[in-house]
C-alpha cells in the first residue's frame, strides 16, 4: 500500500506571463512552482504515511525542469519520486494514459492530486484518470484518512460540505483546506538532493501515446481593458449608480 | 453533425447556463441531445429553443453525487462527437470522466468555439488565451456567460431511461449545507468582501446590498484565512472560484494578482477602496475611493431607489 501524489510544475502565481511568437514564453518565467492544490494533496499523503499508511511516491509528468518539483517533494517526505518526462505539450488522454502507467507501476490504490491545475486550470487529469485506472474519484476534498480498505474523506461537493466514504481504490482531488502546509527543514533539503528519480519515458512505461489531438494554434495577450472611471468619496456613488445601469447596463 | 449536452442543476432545478450550452451548440448546426443527470429540469430543458430531444437519466446513483459512477451512467448516452457541458466542478468532472470513458481528449473552460472544432480559453488564470485546433471527437466544458443563451420556445420530446449503477462514494453525513444563498461561480453579480472589512459580521452590510441586487457575496483569501466565519467557499482567486459575471464588486479587497485571476474577466467590475493607490483600481471598470463604511450606506440607498421602481 501507499499514495501515489501526483505534482505539477506550474508557473509561480505571481509570475508574470509575456507572448513571444505567439507562444506563451517560458523562457521569461523566473518562478516554478508546485500547483498550490498540489500542496495540498502533497501534505495531506504525507499525514497518511505518518498515520501508518504506507509510503508516498511523488510522480509528475512533464519536461526536465519540472524534476524541481519531485525534490520538493522529497524534502517534505515523500519516499519514491517518478519522472515521466515529456518536452512536448500533451492532450489529457495522452497525460491520462501515462499517468495511469506510472500509478500503476507504483503499486499505489489511494492516487492524490490537486482538483486542477494552476496552469489551464483545467480539472481533467483527477476523473480523467480514475477514469482510465477503474478508479473511484472524490474531487474537492479537504482531508482524507484511511482505515482498512475504507477512506473516509471531507468533500465539498454540489450540496454543501459532506463527509463521504469510498472504498480504495480511489482517486482524490484536493481543495484547498485548513492544514497547514510543512515546510522542509535543512536536513530534509539536503537528503532530498540525494534521493534518485526513477525518469520514464512514454515508451519506458509501455505507453504509446500516439498525436495529441489538440493542437495549440497560438497563444495571445487577453484584450486590453479600456482604463477605468475613478471617482473620490461617497458622494459619487449616485453618478457611479447611473453609469451602472445606462453605461453598462448590468443592474 | 451532432451534439450532446449535459445539463447542469442547481437546487433541483434546471441551472441557466444550460440554455447557453444550448446555445452554442446551435451555433454549430446539427442536432441536439440533451441529458438531464438524475432526471433534473428535463421539462425545462425540452422548452429550450433548438433541442432536439432530451433524455431523462434516472438511478438510484443521482441521489448523492459520485463523478465516476454519473459518468457511466451517461456516457452510454452520448451521441455524436461533441460533449458540452459547463465549466463548474462538476460539469467538469463530467466532462473529463465521460472523454476518459469515450477515449476522446478534454479542454476545459472554453470562451469561444467554432465548428471543425477550435477553440478559445483563457489559460494562466487570464494571464493568456489559448487557441487550441482539436481534430477528434470530445468533451468541452464552457465557460458560463460567455454563450448566448438559446431562447425558450422549444418542445423536444423527453424520453426517461433508468440506469442502475453501483455507486461507490457514500455520503455519510452533511456538516453544512450548501448556502442558501446563490454560489459566486453562477450569480450575475458577485459582491465580495475583504480583510478592509475590519471584521465578519460586517459582510452583513455586503449582504444586505446583494440582497437588493440578487447577487452573491464572495470573499478575498485574506477574509477567508482570517476570519472562520467566511468559508472557503466564498473565495474568489487563484485557489478560489473563478469567476465571470456581469458585475463583480469588490470591497475592501487590495487587488492582488491570486484575488485578480479569479475575478478579472468579469464583463464590469466597481471597486471600492479606501487606498487611491490600490491596484484593484487597474481593473476596475469604476473605482470609488472611500471607505466601505460611507460609501455602502449610500448604495444600498440608492440602488433599492433604482430597483424598486
Ligand atoms: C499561492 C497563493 C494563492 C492565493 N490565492 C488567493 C485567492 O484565491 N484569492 C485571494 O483573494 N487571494 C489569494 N491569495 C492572497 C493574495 O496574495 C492576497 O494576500 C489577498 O488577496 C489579499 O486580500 P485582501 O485584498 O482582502 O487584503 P489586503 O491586501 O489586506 O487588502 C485590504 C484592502 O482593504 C482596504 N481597506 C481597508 N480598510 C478599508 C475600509 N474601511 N474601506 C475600504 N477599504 C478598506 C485597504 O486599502 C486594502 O486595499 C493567494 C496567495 C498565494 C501566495
Amino acid at each position: 500500500m501507499g499514495v501515489a501524489v501526483l505534482l505539477k510544475q506550474v508557473p509561480d502565481t505571481t509570475a508574470k506571463i509575456s507572448i513571444s511568437g505567439d507562444r506563451v514564453d517560458e523562457a521569461s518565467i523566473t518562478k516554478w512552482s508546485i500547483s498550490p492544490y498540489d500542496e495540498y494533496a502533497l501534505e495531506n499523503a504525507i499525514k497518511l504515511k505518518e498515520s501508518g499508511f504506507g509510503d508516498v511516491v511523488a510522480i509528475t509528468c512533464g519536461p526536465s525542469r519540472s524534476a524541481k518539483c519531485l525534490t520538493e517533494a522529497a524534502a517534505v517526505g515523500a519516499d519514491r519520486l517518478i519522472h515521466i518526462i515529456s518536452e512536448s505539450p500533451l492532450d489529457s488522454i495522452q497525460v491520462q494514459s501515462l499517468l495511469s502507467a506510472a500509478v500503476k507501476e507504483s503499486g499505489c490504490e489511494v492516487v492524490m492530486c490537486g482538483k486542477q491545475a494552476a496552469d489551464t486550470n483545467s480539472g481533467s487529469t483527477g476523473p480523467g484518470l480514475a477514469t482510465t485506472l477503474g478508479f473511484s474519484c472524490v474531487g474537492g476534498v479537504t482531508e482524507v484518512s484511511i482505515e482498512g480498505g475504507n477512506a473516509s474523506a471531507t468533500r465539498l461537493g454540489p450540496s454543501g460540505l459532506e463527509q463521504v466514504e469510498v472504498a480504495v481504490p480511489c482517486v482524490f482531488t484536493f481543495d484547498k483546506g485548513d492544514s497547514e502546509l510543512r515546510r522542509p527543514n535543512v536536513r530534509g533539503i539536503m537528503m532530498a538532493k540525494k534521493k534518485p528519480v526513477d525518469v520514464f519515458s512514454a515508451e519506458d512505461l509501455g505507453v504509446d501515446v500516439g498525436d495529441s489531438m489538440v493542437e495549440i494554434k497560438s497563444h495571445s495577450s487577453p484584450p486590453e481593458k479600456k482604463p477605468g472611471q475613478k471617482f473620490v468619496g461617497s458622494d459619487s456613488i449616485p453618478e457611479v449608480v447611473s453609469k451602472l445601469r445606462e453605461e453598462a447596463n448590468v443592474i | 453533425m451532432s451534439v450532446t449536452v449535459i445539463s447542469e442543476s442547481s437546487n433541483g432545478a434546471l441551472h441557466p447556463v444550460t440554455a447557453q450550452l444550448v446555445g452554442a451548440a446551435s451555433s454549430l448546426g446539427g442536432s441536439i441531445t440533451v441529458i438531464c443527470p438524475g432526471g433534473v429540469g428535463s421539462s425545462d430543458a425540452a422548452n429550450i429553443a433548438g433541442v432536439t430531444k432530451v433524455i431523462s437519466v434516472e438511478g438510484d446513483c443521482f441521489e448523492s453525487y459520485d463523478c465516476v459512477a454519473w459518468s457511466k451512467a451517461i456516457s452510454p448516452l452520448v451521441e455524436g462527437d461533441l460533449v458540452l457541458s459547463s465549466s463548474s466542478a462538476v460539469g467538469r468532472d463530467l466532462a473529463s470522466s465521460i472523454a476518459a470513458s469515450m477515449g476522446v481528449p478534454v479542454v476545459q473552460d472554453v470562451t469561444s468555439l467554432t465548428e471543425g472544432f477550435s477553440a478559445t480559453r483563457p489559460i494562466f488564470s487570464g494571464k493568456a488565451i489559448e487557441e487550441v485546433g482539436i481534430s477528434s471527437p470530445c468533451a468541452i466544458s464552457l465557460r458560463a456567460n460567455s454563450f448566448e443563451s438559446a431562447g425558450d420556445g422549444g418542445n423536444a420530446e423527453v424520453s426517461s431511461v433508468n440506469v442502475s449503477q453501483d455507486i461507490t462514494v457514500a455520503v455519510k453525513q452533511a456538516l453544512a449545507k450548501a448556502s442558501e444563498r446563490i454560489d459566486v461561480s453562477e450569480a450575475d453579480i458577485v459582491i465580495s468582501g475583504g480583510r478592509g472589512m475590519g471584521e465578519p459580521a460586517n459582510f452583513s452590510h455586503l449582504e444586505e446590498v446583494a440582497d437588493i441586487l440578487g447577487a452573491a457575496v464572495g470573499a478575498s483569501r485574506a477574509a477567508v484565512d482570517t476570519w472562520g466565519e467566511i468559508p472557503h467557499s466564498m473565495q474568489v482567486g487563484q485557489t478560489g472560484k473563478t469567476v465571470t459575471p456581469n458585475l463583480y464588486i469588490a470591497v475592501g479587497i487590495s487587488g492582488a494578482i491570486q484575488h485578480l485571476a479569479g475575478m478579472r474577466s468579469s464583463k464590469f467590475i466597481l471597486a471600492i477602496n479606501k487606498d487611491a493607490d490600490a491596484p484593484i483600481f487597474g481593473v476596475a471598470d469604476y473605482g470609488i475611493v472611500s471607505t466601505w463604511e460611507e460609501a455602502l450606506p449610500v448604495l444600498k440607498e440608492h440602488l433599492s431607489d433604482l430597483l424598486s421602481n
